[in-house]
């Protein structure tokens, strides 16, 4: 059962991201072309989403638990860091870039327009090279002590 | 570069949408809808449990489409005014930096923001700010 409801999130996720049009690269990237062909589009994908959420979450959080956990997994980082910072700006130019965020591209997937599979496996190879990274830093700073 | 129709009112529609998918994920598991997160948990999970509900949830994401493809017999466009280089480096950057930043536009832009964390409105509003100064410089500065 807890699949199934999981899977009807995904569908309704899906179809929010390709009624909205952030399935689609063309209109992402005129959304950020403020000196050229600019389409105001994603303010209302990004107002509609946000405020729907911030009222849903309230709702949500109002409970003990949710239906199928035993308790809310809710990020535990505080930090403003380096990290935070820097990822989220290469993030800025990768998809200034490619015009595919992850969420956009994994509904986009269903299209089956070759274009999303390749930004995909970029996308994955990213995360692995991010993770080997992460664990040679760490290594080091173990070395360190 | 070719203009898109603005379309306030599906883009408003949709919007509402993942905010109510958003909602039901942490109501039903108390999970945050980040794409990042679901696709990271995907390629290396932690345990066969977590594995289970995020191939579930990628699963309805991908059907979306084609359920919007049935309905109104039109499949949503994608269109790529990109190069398949730009496409594979921007995809290989978006990887690296979601990893180290910890999320992206639904994860930091909706979840996050929607729950007024610190983190995510500084990861937002610096993608957003690298995201427009990229396109400017692609279109405007190089392509000019």
């Amino acid at each position: 059962m807890k699949l199934i409801v999981t899977y009807l999130i995904g569908l309704i996720f899906g179809v929010g991201i390709s009624v909205s049009g952030m399935v689609n690269p063309a209109k992402v990237l005129n959304f950020f072309d403020l000196a050229g062909t600019w389409d105001p589009s994603l303010i209302f994908v990004m107002g509609g989403a946000l405020v729907t959420t911030f009222f849903g979450y309230i709702l949500v959080f109002g409970r003990a638990a949710p239906l199928y956990a035993n308790n809310f997994s809710l990020p535990t980082s505080r930090d403003i860091d380096t990290k935070l910072v820097g990822g989220a700006a290469l993030f800025g130019v990768g998809w200034g870039l490619s015009g595919f965020c992850p969420g956009g591209a994994i509904p986009a997937l269903g299209t089956g327009n070759w274009h999303v599979f390749a930004f995909l496996a970029a996308l994955i190879a990213g995360i692995f090279l991010a993770k080997f990274i992460q664990s040679v830093a760490a290594g080091r700073a173990r070395a360190k002590i | 570069m070719t203009g898109t129709e603005f379309t306030p009112f599906a883009s408003l529609a949709g919007g509402i949408l993942i905010g109510v998918a958003s909602t039901l994920l942490m109501l039903n598991l108390g999970r945050v809808m980040g794409a990042t997160g679901i696709l990271a948990g995907l390629i290396q999970p932690a345990s066969g449990q977590e594995f289970g509900w995020r191939a579930a949830l990628v699963a309805g994401m991908v059907s979306g489409p084609v359920v919007v493809w049935l309905a109104t017999g039109d499949m949503p466009a994608v269109d790529v005014p990109v190069s398949t280089a730009a496409l594979l480096i921007g995809g290989l950057i978006v990887g690296v930096g979601v990893t180290f930043g910890a999320g992206c536009t639904s994860g930091h832009g909706v979840c996050g923001m929607a729950r007024l964390s610190p983190r995510s409105i500084v990861a937002t509003l610096t993608f957003m700010v690298f995201t427009f100064a990229t396109v400017f410089v692609v279109r405007h500065v190089i392509g000019a």
